[in-house]
């Protein structure tokens, strides 16, 4: 398999790399991939505890649910999809349907009064 | 130096944005994508704890059996960033290594999926059965769908790469199916929190 794709010298990737490093930020590094990972499972089992343990938290179980998954879903967002290193502006196209989305259903559960005692 | 040439082209992206329009068009997919998953997830909330009769959310619910298939999915989008960091250091050998073992881990999520979708419907809940088994199967339904077509673009990419058939700059392409695997993640992470952390009813036994 004659790959077209590695006949490059070494001087050459790294001219290439840098290049790409001034166009698009830094990408971060396999350790740093894995620091990523390694939180974004220790957030997943302290989730599960906390659902094991809700009857203990009270009031506190869901806002406490609910900042372990935007910990996590920003975690991926801004390392793993590279937002915080990338051009600002595909953070812009991404937030303006995340943001409208998150807008529009919550005017929705709010106008059909879903976090309300709605006791059957 | 031509092939340099070449590769620079790519980066710095003859476009009127100045950045490359794939990648734009990408991330306005995923930002539309925001507004499906949003709606399933408020359809679900609308309706959770209306149904009239069971299964309810907690007689089917096994918390730890999902909390390993979102491991699973976790770990995949780790193998994913890896591909993407073989793919710019052009380590082709790693890059397909890691792009298979996310198509596995993807694969492992699916039939983990398929399997609990399995056990539901033996105890009861069907999408028809009530408006949990509804709002359920359709969200979680859809979710697997598209890690089912990720699966099948990560397995294309691999074969392309086999094939010696990727572009100039092989991080490109590995770095927009990226893109899709982690949103597809992140979209988990919200079901599992509000679908599965957060039931109506007692806590299982």
């Amino acid at each position: 398999m004659a790959d077209k794709q590695t006949d490059h010298t070494a001087t050459d990737l790294e001219e290439i790399h840098e290049e790409r490093a001034r166009a698009h930020g830094r990408h971060p590094s396999a350790k740093e991939y894995v620091r990523i990972f390694l939180i974004l499972g220790a957030i997943t089992a302290v989730e599960v505890a906390l659902y094991y343990m809700r009857d203990d938290l009270g009031s506190w179980f869901i806002p406490m649910l609910f900042g372990l998954a935007v910990t996590k879903f920003a975690l991926v967002v801004l390392w793993f999809m590279h937002l915080k290193f990338d051009d600002r502006r595909f953070s812009r196209f991404f937030m303006m349907g995340l943001a409208g989305a998150a807008t529009l259903y919550l005017i929705v559960l709010l106008s059909f009064r879903t976090f309300s005692d709605r006791t059957p | 130096m031509a092939d340099v040439a070449v590769a620079k082209g790519h980066d710095e992206h003859q476009t009127t944005t100045g950045l490359p329009h794939a990648k734009l068009a990408m991330w306005l997919f995923l930002s539309s994508e925001c507004l499906l998953f949003g709606a399933l997830i408020t359809t679900y909330v609308l309706y959770r704890g209306a149904s009239i009769e069971g299964p309810y959310p907690a007689d089917v619910f096994d918390i730890a059996y999902t909390s390993v298939s979102s491991f699973v999915l976790l770990a995949s989008s780790l193998t994913m960033v890896l591909a993407l960091a073989a793919a710019q250091k052009r380590d082709f050998t790693r890059m397909r290594l890691w792009l298979l073992a996310t198509a596995m881990l993807g694969m492992t999520f699916v039939g983990g999926q398929v399997y609990e979708f399995t056990a539901f419907y033996n105890e009861g809940l069907s999408v028809t059965k009530n408006l949990f088994g509804t709002t359920f199967f359709v969200l979680t339904g859809f979710h697997g769908v598209h890690v089912t077509v990720g699966i099948l673009m990560l397995l294309s990419l691999t074969g392309l790469s086999f094939a010696d058939r990727l572009p100039e700059d092989p991080a490109f392409p590995v770095e927009m199916v990226g893109l899709y695997w982690h949103f597809v993640d992140i979209v988990w992470i919200i079901i599992f929190t509000v679908v599965y952390l957060i039931p109506t009813g007692p806590v299982p036994k």
